[in-house]
C-alpha cells in the first residue's frame, strides 16, 4: 500500500500533474468483443473498462418479463487483478449497488418500448481500476449499446468530480478524480447524463461539499463530459469511416 | 436529397415542422434526433436512419429462413434469430389436411430441421406467425445456412435482387437469403459464393458495391478458368 501524500493538491498541480479541471488520456475504442452484439473498451488513463451488450434476446427467468417494454439488465464486477489487493471475484454490495445505477442510468435513454418481453444484456468488467470506473464503465456501456444497434434518445456520458484539499488545508474541486484522490481526498462524485436531451442520468456523492462547490466542480465535470462525448462520436463512427 | 450521413444516436438529423420522423428517428421539439448509429436519408418530407447493426425484427411479408425448436400438439415454434420465436400452425406446414389424431407432426417437420418460410403477422405483443406453404417456401434438406448481420440483408439482395442474381450467376450456387439474416446456399462454388457475402457484409455502408464486387466476380471466375 502507498503511503499517504502530504498535499494531494500543490500549486494548482495534482499529484499527476494535471490541474483542477483537467482530464485524464481517454481512449474508445468499439467491437473489442466481436462475439457479442455490441461492445466498447473505455480508458480513463489506468483505469480500463469494457462493455459488451448482448440482445435483444428471449428473457429468462419468465416471472421478470415485462409485458409492455424491454428489461434493460446491467452486471458491473471487477476483475480478480484489477485493483492492487486481490479483489474476491464476484459481485459483493458495492457491485451490486453500481450495477443497479448503471441499469437505471440506461434506462432512461434506451428505448424500451420498441422490444416488449424481451431483455437487454449489459456487461461491465473493469479490467485495471484507478477510480471512476462506474463513469467509466457507464461510457463504455452506452457506446456499446448504440454498436449493438438498439435504438436509444441519446448517448450517456460522465465524468466523475471531486473535492479534494490543498497545502493550505483549502478545499479544492477537481475533474475526473483518480485513486489517491478517490482514497484520500474529501469528496468523490460520479455524475452522468445524456448530452442529447439535457438530462442527468446518475449522480451519486460519496463525503461532503457544499453547494457552491458542487456547482463548481459540476461545471468542470461538463466541460470533461462534452470532450468524452465527442471521443464516444469518433470510436463509434471509426467503425464506419475510413475510404 | 440522396446524401448519406453518419450519425450516432440523440444527434439532430434536421430541424423544423416540415419534416417527418420515419424509422430510427423521434421527434423532439422541433428537431428530429437519430435513435441509432446509421445512415440518415432525407426524401422528400420523410427522414430515416438506416441501421448498420442490430437484431432482426420480425415484419409481415418478411420471408425467413427458420429452424424447428420445438413440436407441440397443434402448431410448431420455429427460431428465427429474433428476440421473438415464431408459431407455426398445423395448417401453414404442407398442402395436405393434417389429422392431429392419426398424424405425427414430427414427421412433417422435427426439432433442428431448418425451413423456408414467410411471416404472415406480428400481433401486438410480438409473437410472429410463419406459414410454410407458399411459392418457394419449402423445407432445407441439403445445401448449408450461412448467418449474415439482418441489417446487411439489403446490400446482399441488391436492387431488384441484382447482387444475389451476380452472385447466382457468376458461382452457380443456389442461393435463398432470408431476411432475418440467413442464407441458404446449395451447389456450385459455394465457398467463392460465402467469400463474396462476407466481402459486401464488410464493405456494405459503402458506395458502388455492385460494380466492386462484380470486378471481383469476373476476377475469380476468369482466374480459375486459366
Amino acid at each position: 500500500m502507498e503511503v499517504k501524500p502530504k498535499f494531494l493538491i500543490k500549486n494548482g498541480k495534482r499529484l499527476d500533474g494535471r490541474k483542477v479541471g483537467e482530464w485524464r488520456e481517454i481512449k474508445i475504442t468499439t467491437g473489442v468483443i466481436p462475439n457479442a452484439d455490441g461492445s466498447c473498451q473505455v480508458d480513463f488513463g489506468k483505469t480500463k473498462v469494457i462493455a459488451a451488450v448482448y440482445g435483444p434476446r428471449e428473457l429468462h427467468p419468465k416471472h421478470m418479463v415485462l409485458s409492455d417494454r424491454a428489461l434493460v439488465r446491467a452486471r458491473y464486477d471487477m476483475l480478480s487483478f484489477s485493483v492492487e489487493d486481490r479483489k474476491r471475484p464476484g459481485p459483493g454490495r458495492r457491485e451490486i449497488e453500481i450495477s443497479k445505477v448503471i441499469a437505471e442510468a440506461l434506462r432512461s435513454v434506451v428505448m424500451v418500448e420498441k422490444f416488449p418481453r424481451s431483455v437487454i444484456d449489459v456487461f461491465v468488467t473493469v479490467i485495471q481500476a484507478d477510480a471512476s470506473t462506474r463513469i467509466a464503465g457507464l461510457n463504455a456501456a452506452s457506446v456499446a449499446l448504440a454498436d449493438a444497434g438498439i435504438p436509444m434518445k441519446g448517448l450517456v456520458t460522465g465524468v466523475a468530480f471531486g473535492k479534494i484539499y490543498d497545502e493550505t488545508g483549502k478545499g479544492v474541486m477537481v475533474a475526473d478524480v483518480f485513486k489517491p484522490e478517490d482514497q484520500w481526498g474529501e469528496a468523490d462524485i460520479a455524475y452522468a447524463k445524456s448530452i442529447a436531451n439535457d438530462e442527468v442520468v446518475l449522480l451519486q456523492m460519496d463525503g461532503d461539499v457544499t453547494k457552491k462547490e458542487f456547482l463548481e466542480g459540476k461545471a468542470m465535470a461538463d466541460k470533461a463530459i462534452e470532450y468524452t462525448y465527442q471521443e464516444q462520436v469518433k470510436a463509434l463512427k471509426a467503425k464506419y469511416e475510413g475510404d | 436529397m440522396t446524401e448519406k450521413n453518419l450519425i450516432v444516436p440523440g444527434e439532430v438529423i434536421v430541424e423544423g415542422m416540415d419534416y417527418l420522423p420515419g424509422d430510427g428517428t423521434y421527434r423532439d421539439g422541433k428537431m428530429i434526433k437519430s435513435s441509432l448509429l446509421g445512415l440518415a436519408q432525407t426524401r422528400d418530407r420523410l427522414v430515416r436512419v438506416i441501421p448498420l447493426s442490430g437484431r432482426y425484427m420480425p415484419k409481415r411479408d418478411d420471408p425467413v429462413i427458420g429452424i424447428i425448436k420445438e413440436v407441440r400438439y397443434s402448431n410448431w415454434v420455429v427460431e428465427i434469430k429474433s428476440p421473438y420465436d415464431a408459431l407455426m400452425m398445423v395448417g401453414e406446414a404442407v398442402d395436405r389436411f393434417i389429422d392431429l389424431k392419426k398424424d405425427k407432426l414430427s414427421n412433417f417437420f422435427n426439432v433442428g430441421e431448418a425451413l423456408i418460410c414467410r411471416i404472415t403477422n406480428v400481433d401486438e405483443s410480438m409473437t410472429p406467425m410463419v406459414t410454410a406453404r407458399g411459392p418457394g417456401l419449402r423445407k432445407l434438406t441439403d445445401g448449408r445456412i450461412i448467418d449474415v448481420s439482418p441489417s446487411k440483408i439489403p446490400r446482399i439482395i441488391g436492387k431488384n435482387a441484382s447482387m444475389v442474381s451476380l452472385i447466382k450467376d457468376r458461382t452457380g450456387t443456389k442461393m435463398f437469403v432470408g431476411q432475418n439474416g440467413r442464407i441458404w446456399l446449395q451447389g456450385g462454388d459455394e465457398e467463392l459464393a460465402i467469400k463474396v457475402i462476407r466481402m459486401i457484409e464488410k464493405d456494405a455502408h459503402k458506395v458502388g458495391l455492385t460494380d466492386s464486387i462484380q470486378k471481383f466476380l469476373e476476377g475469380e471466375v476468369s482466374g480459375s478458368k486459366a
